[in-house]
């Protein structure tokens, strides 16, 4: 089949067969292949390797970073709400504290009222006892003069001893009250 | 055939019909010597160490943000580590085998590639030599691969498949050895040197051809006739960019298949 190809030029000198390599031909095979594939090994795939890896690393640096980010986000987030937590307590106890606060406050404020009303109430009852004595003292001595001064009238002349006739008067009235007590 | 190359016309252009001995041009340096270089193995060293140097650089200085260069390099590279080493061996045996990969997919696609440069325009893997030492190290990559994994097990694996009735192995044994152990190296060989040798006297014959048709025969009809060449040969310039790619896709993948079905627990 190969013969077909040997249109060769019009001298048939002996025509390689393009089967049968040649010793040259192997050996600037072999050479090409033994520095490519030692630089391949040795040098340029090492150095992609190193890059891949290099590339992968930060990736996965990257991730972790964003992954320890978030976890910093979410342990911030857990104290923010304990934290609220802690605040909207407080504040509960604080408000219980001022009800109760008040509730004292109030009650204090109702006590010293009352006692302020009874002991103005206490006041006023003396005042009224005092006036009422008062008031029967002069009504007694007035209602003495008036009966003394009646009975002068009455007799037609002026009761002379003063003081006997206002002790009469006193007894009477005595008797008077006497008799108001016993009814 | 012959008659085309004896044509000669009045400027003495004739056509000159692409020949195997393309493939064995003088020797330069070293005639004569197992060191002897001629215009491929010229071409292979250059290729060689432009390879070395550009994939050095895009490597040298790697940043985790990758400019466009190195995001050019590192795309090549994970075409190899991803979608062939990875895919088929998995993170592990993917990341054992793969300088051999990644060595065998860039050179057989640098040394396809100069088959359409200009001023190269021969494959460096167009002579056997590449091929073969390629197909010999894939072979003996998958076999060390095998027996490292299986000490014992793994040629008796591979002859004697499990699952099948014993009588059986007469026909079986002997089919699964060829394949196996003989037919792949040579496969992986003449796939990848027959497109490249194939692709070159292709584009040589098309080129010559537009040559001829333009400067030699002249007139309408020769310049319709070259036109048609030179869009065939361009077209299939083109076509030669594809197969130079996807012969080292191929060649590295079936070198990944072979140490995958070595590797695997069963057959």
């Amino acid at each position: 089949m190969l013969h077909a190809f040997v249109w060769a030029s019009e001298s048939t000198e002996s025509v390689p067969n393009p089967l049968i390599p040649a010793i040259y031909d192997i050996v600037w095979s072999i050479i090409p292949f033994a520095i490519v594939l030692f630089m391949f090994w040795k040098v340029i795939l090492p150095n992609m390797q190193k890059t891949l890896d290099a590339r992968a690393e930060k990736i996965e640096g990257g991730i972790a970073l964003a992954e320890s980010a978030q976890q910093e986000a979410a342990v911030a987030l857990e104290k923010y709400n304990a934290l609220l937590q802690e605040a909207r307590a407080e504040a509960a106890d604080i408000k219980e504290k001022a009800r109760a606060e008040g509730a004292l406050i109030l009650a204090e404020l109702k006590d010293q009222a009352s006692d302020a009303a009874e002991a103005i109430t206490a006041k006023a009852q003396q005042q009224i006892e005092a006036e009422r004595l008062a008031a029967v003292q002069s009504l007694r001595s007035e209602v003495g003069q008036l009966a003394l001064e009646l009975a002068g009238r009455v007799i037609g002349e002026q009761v002379k001893d003063a003081k006997a006739s206002s002790a009469v008067v006193d007894r009477y009235l005595a008797d008077v009250e006497k008799n108001e007590k016993s009814k | 055939m012959n008659g085309l190359n004896s044509l000669v016309l009045s400027e003495s252009i004739t056509f000159h019909a692409p020949s195997i001995t393309e493939f064995f041009p003088a020797a330069i340096f070293f005639e004569g010597t197992p060191f002897e270089m001629n215009r491929i193995m010229i071409i292979r060293m250059i290729m060689v160490i432009l390879l070395v140097v550009i994939f050095w650089l895009g490597t040298r200085k790697m940043s985790l943000v990758p400019g466009r260069f190195q995001g050019a390099i590192e795309m090549g590279l994970d075409l190899v580590r991803v979608n062939i080493a990875e895919d088929l061996l998995g993170k592990k045996d993917g990341r054992r085998f793969l300088p051999i990969l990644t060595t065998i997919f860039f050179l057989v696609l640098f040394l396809n590639i100069t088959g359409i440069v200009p001023g190269f325009n021969i494959a460096g893997s167009s002579v056997i030599g590449i091929p073969l030492v390629l197909a010999v190290v894939s072979y003996f990559t998958f076999i060390y691969a095998g027996l490292k994994k299986h000490p014992g097990a793994f040629l008796k694996n591979s002859l004697f498949p499990s699952g099948v009735p014993k009588a059986f192995y007469i026909v079986v044994t002997p089919i699964e050895l060829l394949s196996t152990f003989v037919l792949r190296p040579v496969t992986l060989t003449l796939r990848l040197l027959m497109n490249m040798i194939v692709g070159h006297l292709l584009l040589v014959l098309l080129f010559s051809a537009t040559h001829f048709f333009v400067l030699g025969v002249g007139q309408w009809y020769g310049y319709v006739g070259g036109a048609g060449t030179l869009a065939f040969g361009i077209a299939f310039s083109l076509f030669e960019i594809l197969v130079a790619v996807l012969q080292a896709y191929v060649f590295t993948l079936l070198t990944a298949v072979y140490l995958q079905l070595a590797l695997a627990e069963e057959h």
